[in-house]
């Protein structure tokens, strides 16, 4: 069992490392998929394993990005002058200008929209079910609003960032690894922290809040802590897409509600809510069908994706992983006596 | 900030402005106390969120478009967009066949009832001499009983394929469920009118007073009057028909309704279809007094949801008021912070909303402590 994980994880990594330079013109797309799979890994921290369906994650994408690029520039230029210019091009980054802003910007960005998850966390965790979702969405949309008539900020026109120095296929993969570093850095941080007591206390907090509330564990804090985590991630994510896409405005881009910020939710339940592997899954197979819709038929896309949540969301709620679990509970090291099973039916 | 306070300044230099800012305030609130109203139905009965509820209005208003493109008087356009909304949005669905055609008599009233539709659609067209493309009314009758027909067999699928099933669900299932709704019904709507903005004119004039200070169009109280019209219509349905009983059985216990008999089923596909009829109707004024854009949805989606929030279920004076009361608080802040803040601002109060009911919540549980 351990040996054939390890032969899994090695493929994984294997695969991951090669794939830019075995598939070079869908560079863009893999690091696409790679945003994807952080956006949905982290949304299952607080919505599968803790019960609180944010609508509004796309908070910490928009807003990481703004910080990056703010950061970014804000080292080298004026930021008023240099969004009032809207890129006009007098503005030059050195390759150490560009990449030191890059790393402290991207650094900056998570660490800021933990910060932020947190004060936020504060004034709408006390909100259940879907009033929690709605009051996260409609973070997200007014932030969206607010940013898109901030004209130090670039306004609705939004921020053009300098472009890689260098070739820019290498730009493409170096792109690529820093999605992919987050992505695994992820990934493995949440294999880790559903194994420890932090794990238990939010999956309980998941089961009964207040039975948990009752049992000692401190709830609200716990909430902070663990949308703390999923937002420094998203941040992180956030602020390399604003490098990689060079320009960016607020609304379609940055908070783009009705875009990644449902397709995350719709990755997860695609995959299988609760599960450390079901929003990879989900991510890989929601992208791959937004990919091919996109591509053969277009103009009907978007009715064909609305399709999918549909059916995704009434039908196939379990998501893949949970389907297979239910085929195969032996997979996932789960004992069905056979007695009991037949006793059941 | 200088030109905020220069914009409140003027309010107090001015007082006509405010009494300008409220009538605009309070003909845009009676449409979203419409569409609100519909949702606190649909949530209260049903369970359901409906994120596509702005969708179903902005359907209804192009159903008025369409129909007044092809010769149909414009205000008569509200009570067809009301039918046809309520037929997509669930009336004949798969189970309201089932509950309520358990016999072919009344299966044949309803096809007769779709027949007459096509004629009166028919009858129109003669009278108009309507020729395009050369073909005749007799086709485009025919034609549009096919359309209704599709649109039967649609609204049966929405309904019954994705509603019915999300009924008593997860709270969070129908949230999301109906986001696709509304992502599909967005695109198809682009798909089949494009995406330029629509209006139809009445071609009534527009009164002034205070030395044109205020322009009141007579197109807007109409519109304002036709929605009170439903509203009421809606009030005195709810509180004296058996059917408007039987909703509101079920929305206190469906359990217990269920057991004394109430088709809970046929409940919720009628409070479905009437929620439906509602928004189609408010688009259908909405396409009369300012214009639909297939992508418009969403912002009356908020607006639904920030009344409803603010008002609480199955209680209509309040969701009137609070129609009404983020109408003209939506018009003020345009006015104070500048037309980019209007989105801003009702989702803003949306979230201010829900804190003061956290607030007040918290307090409520510190008393059971």
């Amino acid at each position: 069992m351990t040996r054939n994980k390890t032969i899994l994880y090695a493929v994984i990594i294997a695969f991951t490392i090669i794939a830019p330079f075995a598939f070079p013109n869908y560079g863009t797309q893999l690091a696409t998929l790679w945003l994807m799979i952080i956006v949905s890994l982290t949304w299952d921290m607080t919505g599968g394993q803790m019960g609180y369906n944010s609508l509004g994650n796309i908070f910490f994408y928009g807003t990481g990005m703004y910080v990056a690029a703010l950061i970014a520039i804000g080292l080298t230029y004026d930021i008023g002058d240099y969004n009032s210019a809207a890129g006009g091009g007098i503005y030059e980054f050195t390759d150490a200008q560009y990449f030191g802003g890059l790393a402290l910007g991207v650094i900056g960005a998570g660490v800021f929209c933990s910060l932020s998850a947190i004060v936020i966390g504060i004034l709408v965790f006390g909100l259940r079910g879907p009033y929690f979702a709605i009051g996260t969405l409609g973070v997200a949309i007014a932030a969206g609003e607010l940013v898109s008539n901030w004209n130090w900020v670039g306004g609705g026109q939004g921020i053009a960032l300098p472009v890689y120095p260098g070739d820019l296929d290498q730009g493409k993969d170096f792109f690529y690894f820093l999605f992919a570093a987050v992505g695994v850095s992820a990934f493995l941080f949440a294999k880790w922290l559903y194994g420890t007591r932090f794990g238990a206390a939010i999956n309980a907090i998941r089961d009964d809040e207040e039975k948990a509330d009752a049992m000692g564990i401190h709830t609200l804090r716990y909430k902070l802590y663990t949308w703390a985590m999923a937002a420094f991630f998203v941040g992180m994510a956030g602020g390399i897409s604003g490098f990689q896409l060079i320009h960016f405005e607020p609304l379609e881009t940055a908070y783009q509600t009705i875009n990644l910020g449902i397709f995350m939710v719709v990755c997860v339940l695609l995959g299988g809510k609760g599960t450390l592997w079901g929003p990879v899954v989900g991510a890989i197979l929601f992208h791959l069908f937004k990919e091919i819709t996109w591509n053969y038929l277009l103009g009907w896309q978007w009715v064909a994706l609305g399709a999918l949540i549909v059916v995704t969301v009434v039908y196939f709620q379990d998501g893949v992983l949970g389907w297979l679990m239910a085929k195969r509970p032996e997979w996932f090291g789960i004992r069905v006596e056979k007695k009991v099973a037949e006793q059941v039916e | 900030m200088d030109q905020i306070l220069g914009n409140i300044e003027l309010l107090f230099e001015f007082p006509i402005v405010n009494l300008k800012i409220i009538l605009d305030g309070i003909m845009i609130g009676a449409l979203f106390a419409l569409a609100a109203y519909g949702l606190a139905l649909v949530w209260g009965v049903m369970n359901v969120k409906n994120l596509a509820q702005g969708d179903f209005v902005i359907s209804g208003g192009y159903v008025s478009w369409w129909l007044v493109q092809h010769g149909f008087p414009a205000l008569l356009g509200v009570p067809a967009a009301f039918v046809v909304m309520a037929l997509l949005g669930g009336a004949l669905s798969g189970t309201f066949i089932h509950a309520w055609c358990r016999s072919r008599a009344k299966l044949m009233i309803i096809l007769s009832c779709a027949s007459v539709l096509v004629f009166i659609f028919g009858v129109y067209f003669e009278e108009n001499e309507t020729f395009i493309l050369g073909l005749s009314g007799d086709f485009f009758a025919a034609v549009s009983g096919i359309v209704l027909t599709v649109l039967l067999v649609i609204n049966g699928g929405i309904y019954s394929l994705v509603i019915s099933r999300v009924i008593e669900r997860d709270l969070f299932t129908s949230l999301l469920a109906t986001f696709g709704l509304a992502i599909m019904m967005a695109q198809i709507l682009n798909l089949l009118f494009g995406s330029d903005t629509q209006s139809v004119d009445l071609g009534y004039p527009t009164l002034h007073f205070f030395d044109g200070f205020i322009d009141l169009p007579i197109a807007k109280l109409i519109g304002v009057g036709m929605a009170a019209v439903l509203a009421a219509g809606v009030i005195i349905f709810m509180k004296s028909s058996r059917m408007g009983q039987a909703i509101r059985a079920t929305a206190q216990d469906a359990r217990a309704a269920r057991v004394l008999g109430i088709d809970t089923e046929k409940v919720y596909a009628f409070t479905f279809s009437l929620n439906s009829g509602i928004c189609g109707a408010a688009g259908a004024i909405i396409v009369m007094v300012w214009l639909v854009q297939p992508f418009y949805g969403i912002s009356y989606s908020i607006r639904a949801f920030v009344i409803v929030t603010a008002a609480g279920l199955g209680n209509l004076p309040g969701v009137i008021a609070a129609g009404l009361g983020i109408g003209v608080l939506e018009q003020y802040g345009a006015h104070v912070f500048g037309i980019g803040y209007q989105q801003a601002v009702a989702v803003l109060l949306l979230l201010v909303v829900l804190l003061y009911r956290l607030i007040q919540q918290r307090r409520n549980r510190q008393v059971l402590k």
